[in-house]
C-alpha cells in the first residue's frame, strides 16, 4: 500500500488523515441528517427541520454550533479527569474503526492482516468509554447506564465475533481487502457474474451480526444503556455542551463504520460486477458504490431503531445466551464443513 | 392464515407512514415526493393553522354594548378583568323625554396572564359586549404586557366570526355578531363622541 | 374461560410468591448496601411530578413508594369559594387529557341537587363528547405505552390522530383541552352544522388509528416480551386497592359504571360492550384500553346517528342556587371512577367538594405491584397504570 500515487509516507499519511477527518464528521452528519432527522420524521408523519439551509440540510452543524456555545458543566462529584476523558475515548474507538474500512483497492488508510480482528477489538473499545463515563458521573442513572452497557457487552460481543468467524472462515483471511476479493472472484454455482457476496452463504451470521450490531450501537431495541424513558439518557445523563456532542457524533459515525463493515463483509464491499479486481478506476467508483451500499445498512439499522420498543436487559442476555451464541456457533461448524466438504 | 411476525408489521406500519408522506400525492404524480403536504404538521411562522369558528383564542369586546355593568368582572373565577366606568347624561331618546343616564367604559383591561380561557365572562355578558375570536398570535416577552386594554380589545372585535349554523334539530336561534355603530342600544361611547361629554359637564356645572 | 380463570390464578399466585419473597427480603437484607432511586419528581416517565423513591438491589426492586402532592393545587378548597359555573373551569384542569369528561360528573351532582335534568339532546351531546375525550385521552396512552418501553414512533401517532379528535372537541366546545362546555341543566352551546359528518370522518380515522397501533406496538414480539407477566395485579388485590376503570377491568373483573350505575347519559341507549382480560398484567391493561378506545368510536357513531332534536338547556335560573343537600355522583372516567362528592348549604357556590379521582386510588397499588420487578418494568407498570399527574394531586 506504499505506492499509492508515489509519495512520501509522511505525505500520503497525512493525505489520509486529512481525508479520514473530512470523511468521518461528513459521513455522521449525513447519517444524521437522512435518518435521524429526516427518515424519522416521515415515519412519524412529520417534515423534520426545515429552516436550516434548503431543506433543513444544515440543522445538525447548527445544532453543533449550539453545543459548542453551551458551558462545560462537570458534576461536583465527578471523577473530573475520567469524566473528561471518557467521550474521547468512545469518539476514538469509532475514529479508530474508519483505519481499516477498504472503499477500494487502493483506497484504505491501512490495510492490516488482521484487520478484521483490529476492527472487533477497537469497537469493544467504546464500552469502556461508556462504562468510564457511567462511573465518573457521580449520578445512580448513569451508574446503571454504564453497568448495563457493560452487561451488554458480554451478550452481543460473543455473537458478534462468532458471526464474523464464518465470514472468516469463507474468505480464509482476516483482511478486509482479501474478505471483499474472495466475495468478488466467488462464484455462485459456476455463476460468477456477481461474485459471491456473503450475505448469500452467509445470511445467519448477516442477521447475527446486524442484531449484534444493533447492541453494538446501542440502538433500540437494545439501548437499555440509554433508555431515554428509564435512566433519562444513562450514561450520559451528565454531559453537556462539546462533550455530549462527542458522544453524539460517536453513535453516528459508529453506525456508519458498522455499516461499512457489514457491507465489506456481506454485502461484496467495494468492489463493481464486471470491473476488474484491481481496476484503478475503482478507487474513484468504489468509494460510491460503499457508500450506497452503507446507507442501505444504516437505513435498516435506524429503521428498526425507529420502529421497535427496547429489550429488558435480562431479556436480551437470555436472547443472546440462548438464540444468538448457539445459532453462531451452528453457523460456524456448517460453514466449516461445507469448507472441509467443497 | 399464517399470522405474520409483529416484528415485520411493524416495519411495514414506519415505511408505509414513511411512504404516505414522502409521497402522498395518487394518479400520474404518484413519485414526486410532497412531504409538504404528506405530513400533518404545520410549519407555523411560514405557514397558520386556521383554528374553528369557536375556538377560544382572545376575548374581543364590542365598547358600544358595554355599560360597566361588572357581572363578567364578578363571574370571572380568577378575577382578571378590571373595569372602570363612570356615568354621563345622555340626551333623551324621543323628543321631549327624560335625560337619561348612561354607563361609559373608561378602563376595561383583561389580563391574559391570569385569564383561564373559560368564557364565563362572555356567556354572563347581558349586552352582547364580549366576544371570542380565534385570534391567537398575542404573546408577549414580558408578563405585565398581556393586560390588555379595552382599545385593543375592541381592536379584536374585526376577527370576530360570525356565529355558526346549528345542526338539524337544534331549537337554539343564531345569534349575530354586532357590527360596529349600527347597534341602537346603548351606545354610550359614540354618545360621548357626539358631545355627550359636553352635556354630561353642562349637567354638572 | 376456565382456562383463562386459571392462568389468572397461576398469576395471581406467583405475583403474591413473589411479593412474599420481597418482603422477607426488605425485613432481612436492609442493611446491605441497598440503592436508593429517586424516580422523579423531575423524570419523563412520570408524566409530570410524580415521585416514586425505590429501594434497589442491583436493577431489581425491594420496594417502591409513591410520593405525590408536587403538583397539588387544592381544588377541593379552591372550589369552595367559587360558584358552580366557576368551579367547572377549575374540574376541567384535573385531568387534562379527557377534560370534558371530568366536568360530567360534577355538574351531575348539581343537577341532582337542585332537581333539574338536562333534555335528551344535551345528555346525547355530552355522552358524544365523553367519549370523545375518552378517546382522546386513551389514545395518547396508547402510543405513550410505546414510549415507556422505548419505541419512538407510536407516541407520534397518537399525537397525529388525538389531534383529530381534539379538533372536533375544540369545534364544538371551543376548548382543545378545557371545554367548560358543560352547564347545570345541559349545555352551553349546540352543535355546529356539518359536525356530525367530521365527527363521523374522524371516529373512522380513529379505528385505522388502533389497527396501527395494534400492529406496530401490540402485534410486537418486543413489546409482549416486556409488558406480558409484568405487573401482575389479581382481581382481588385491583379490588381491595379500589383500582377502577381499565386498570381494574384488565385484571378480569367486569365492572364499568357507564353500564353498572349510568347516571342518566345515554350509554343504555346504544349497543356496546365491556372489554375484560383476565390476565391483569401489564400487556392485558393495554389492551383493554385499545379495545376500549375502538369500542368508544363505535359508541360515538351510534350516538351520532341517534340525537333527539329538541333544546338542549333544561329551565334553570340565570343565577344558580344550589339548595342544601349532599350528592355523590360518579362516571366512568377514561382513567376510572372519577366521583364528585358535593355537599351544599344552599349559596351560590358548594359547601364542600370531595373529588374521587382515578389516578390516585390506582396510583396507590404501585408499592405492592412493584416489589421484586426490575428498573425497567417501573417504567412499564407505571406506563400501564396510566395515571394523569393532575389527577393524582388535583
Amino acid at each position: 500500500m506504499t505506492d499509492l500515487l508515489g509519495l512520501a509516507y509522511w505525505a500520503e499519511t497525512s493525505i489520509k488523515l486529512g481525508v479520514a477527518l473530512i470523511v468521518i464528521p461528513t459521513a455522521a452528519l449525513m447519517l444524521g441528517y437522512l435518518f435521524l432527522l429526516k427518515m424519522m420524521a416521515f415515519m412519524q408523519s412529520r417534515l423534520g427541520p426545515q429552516d436550516v439551509g434548503p431543506y433543513g440540510t444544515l440543522q445538525l452543524i447548527a445544532d453543533a454550533v449550539k453545543f459548542l456555545q453551551k458551558e462545560d458543566i462537570h458534576p461536583a462529584a465527578a471523577d473530573r479527569r475520567v469524566f473528561r476523558a471518557a467521550p474521547v475515548v468512545v469518539l476514538a474507538s469509532s475514529f479508530l474503526l474508519f483505519v481499516v474500512l477498504p472503499t477500494g483497492p487502493d483506497a484504505v488508510v491501512e490495510n492490516l492482516d488482521t484487520g478484521i480482528f483490529y476492527a472487533m477489538a477497537v469497537s469493544s473499545l467504546s464500552v469502556l468509554g461508556v462504562l468510564m463515563a457511567g462511573w465518573a458521573s457521580a449520578n445512580k442513572y448513569a451508574l446503571l447506564g454504564g453497568l448495563r452497557a457493560a452487561g451488554q457487552l458480554i451478550a452481543y460481543e460473543l455473537p458478534l465475533i462468532l458471526a464474523v468467524m464464518g465470514v472468516v472462515i469463507q474468505a480464509d483471511s482476516l483482511n478486509l481487502q482479501e474478505i471483499v476479493r474472495a466475495q468478488a472472484e466467488g462464484e455462485i454455482f459456476g455463476f460468477g457474474l456477481i461474485g459471491n457476496p456473503f450475505i448469500l452463504t452467509q445470511f445467519i451470521g448477516f442477521l447475527i451480526f446486524m442484531i449484534s450490531a444493533q447492541a453494538e450501537l446501542t440502538q433500540t431495541p437494545f439501548d437499555m444503556p440509554v433508555a431515554e424513558t428509564e435512566l433519562v439518557g444513562g450514561f450520559h445523563v451528565e454531559y453537556t455542551g462539546f462533550r455530549f456532542l462527542l458522544f453524539f457524533m460517536a453513535e453516528v459515525a459508529t453506525a456508519f463504520a458498522f455499516s461499512a463493515l457489514a457491507t465489506v463483509m456481506f454485502l461484496g464491499g467495494w468492489w463493481i460486477p464486471g470491473f476488474d479486481f484491481n481496476a484503478p478506476a475503482l478507487n474513484v467508483l468504489g468509494p460510491v458504490v460503499m457508500l450506497v451500499k452503507i446507507l442501505v445498512v444504516a437505513f435498516i439499522i435506524f429503521w428498526i431503531r425507529f420502529t421497535y420498543p427496547r429489550l429488558r436487559e435480562d431479556q436480551l442476555q437470555k436472547f443472546a445466551w440462548k438464540v444468538l451464541i448457539p445459532l453462531s456457533l451452528a453457523n460456524i461448524v456448517v460453514t466449516g464443513i461445507f469448507k472441509v466438504v467443497l | 392464515m399464517p399470522q405474520l411476525p409483529g416484528l415485520l408489521k411493524g416495519l411495514g406500519v414506519t415505511a408505509r407512514t414513511a411512504m404516505r408522506t414522502l409521497f402522498p400525492k395518487r394518479g400520474m404524480r404518484t413519485l414526486i415526493p410532497a412531504p409538504q403536504q404528506g405530513s400533518v404538521t404545520v410549519q407555523y411562522p411560514h405557514e397558520k393553522e386556521a383554528p374553528p369558528d369557536r375556538a377560544r383564542g382572545v376575548i374581543a369586546l364590542h365598547e358600544e354594548n358595554c355599560t360597566a355593568c361588572m357581572l363578567c368582572s364578578r363571574s370571572c373565577p380568577d378575577w382578571c378583568i378590571y373595569i372602570e366606568g363612570h356615568k354621563v347624561k345622555a340626551p333623551p331618546r324621543r323628543a321631549g323625554g327624560a335625560v337619561r343616564t348612561v354607563n361609559v367604559v373608561d378602563r376595561f383591561d383583561i389580563d391574559y396572564a391570569l385569564c383561564m380561557y373559560c368564557g364565563i365572562c362572555v356567556e354572563v355578558c347581558p349586552f352582547d359586549a364580549l366576544f371570542w375570536t380565534p385570534e391567537y398570535e398575542y404573546s408577549e416577552p414580558h408578563i405585565a404586557d398581556l393586560l390588555h386594554d379595552r382599545i385593543r380589545l375592541s381592536e379584536w372585535m374585526e376577527t370576530v366570526p360570525e356565529f355558526l349554523d346549528y345542526e338539524p334539530g337544534s331549537e337554539q336561534k343564531v345569534r349575530k355578531v354586532p357590527e360596529f355603530g349600527t347597534d341602537d342600544f346603548a351606545p354610550a361611547r359614540k354618545l360621548e363622541s357626539d358631545g355627550a361629554r359636553g352635556l354630561a359637564s353642562g349637567a354638572g356645572s | 374461560m376456565s382456562s383463562a380463570t386459571a392462568a389468572t390464578d397461576l398469576r395471581s399466585q406467583q405475583a403474591y410468591v413473589a411479593a412474599q419473597a420481597a418482603d422477607a427480603r426488605v425485613n432481612v437484607e436492609l442493611d446491605t448496601g441497598d440503592m436508593t432511586l429517586n424516580i422523579g419528581p423531575q423524570h419523563p416517565a412520570t408524566h409530570g411530578t410524580l415521585r416514586i423513591a425505590c429501594q434497589l438491589d442491583g436493577e431489581q426492586v425491594i420496594s417502591a413508594e409513591p410520593l405525590m402532592g408536587y403538583m397539588h393545587r387544592g381544588y377541593e378548597k379552591l372550589c369552595e369559594v367559587r360558584t358552580y359555573p366557576q368551579c367547572t373551569t377549575l374540574i376541567n384542569r384535573i385531568d387534562w387529557l379527557g377534560s370534558f369528561a371530568n366536568e360530567v360528573p360534577f355538574i351531575l351532582a348539581a343537577e341532582q341537587l337542585m332537581g333539574v335534568e338536562a333534555p335528551p339532546r344535551a345528555q346525547w351531546i355530552r355522552t358524544i363528547l365523553f367519549e370523545l375525550s375518552r378517546i382522546a385521552n386513551v389514545s395518547l396512552f396508547l402510543g405513550d405505552m410505546g414510549v415507556q418501553v422505548g419505541a419512538l414512533t407510536p407516541v407520534f401517532f397518537a399525537f397525529r390522530d388525538r389531534e383529530r379528535v381534539l379538533n372536533q372537541i375544540e369545534e364544538v366546545t371551543g376548548g382543545r383541552f378545557h371545554p367548560n362546555f358543560d352547564r347545570i341543566g345541559g349545555l352551553k352551546d349546540d352543535i355546529p352544522r356539518g359536525w356530525i359528518a367530521e365527527t363521523h370522518a374522524v371516529m373512522a380515522k380513529m379505528r385505522g388509528f388502533c389497527d396501527e397501533m395494534e400492529d406496530l406496538l401490540m402485534g410486537n414480539e418486543i413489546f409482549q416480551t416486556r409488558c406480558r407477566s409484568v405487573g401482575v395485579i389479581p382481581g382481588d388485590v385491583a379490588l381491595s386497592y379500589g383500582l377502577s376503570g381499565a386498570n381494574l377491568r384488565a385484571s378480569g373483573v367486569d365492572w364499568d359504571l357507564r353500564r353498572d350505575a349510568n347516571p342518566g347519559l345515554a350509554w343504555d341507549q346504544v349497543d356496546w360492550r365491556v372489554w375484560t382480560h383476565p390476565d391483569g398484567d401489564s400487556f392485558a391493561r393495554y389492551w383493554v384500553r385499545l379495545q376500549e378506545t375502538r369500542e368508544a368510536t363505535k359508541i360515538v357513531d351510534q350516538l351520532l346517528d341517534g340525537i333527539p332534536s329538541g333544546p338542549i338547556m333544561a329551565k334553570v335560573p340565570r343565577i344558580i342556587k344550589v339548595p342544601a343537600g349532599e350528592a355523590y355522583v360518579s362516571t366512568e372516567n377514561p382513567l376510572g371512577e372519577m366521583g364528585y362528592y358535593v355537599v351544599s348549604k344552599g349559596g351560590l357556590g358548594p359547601f364542600r367538594v370531595k373529588i374521587r379521582t382515578p389516578s390516585f386510588s390506582n396510583i396507590s397499588v404501585v408499592p405492592w405491584v412493584m416489589r421484586g420487578t426490575y428498573v425497567p418494568d417501573i417504567i412499564t407498570i407505571l406506563g400501564s397504570l396510566y395515571f394523569i399527574l393532575g389527577d393524582i394531586d388535583r
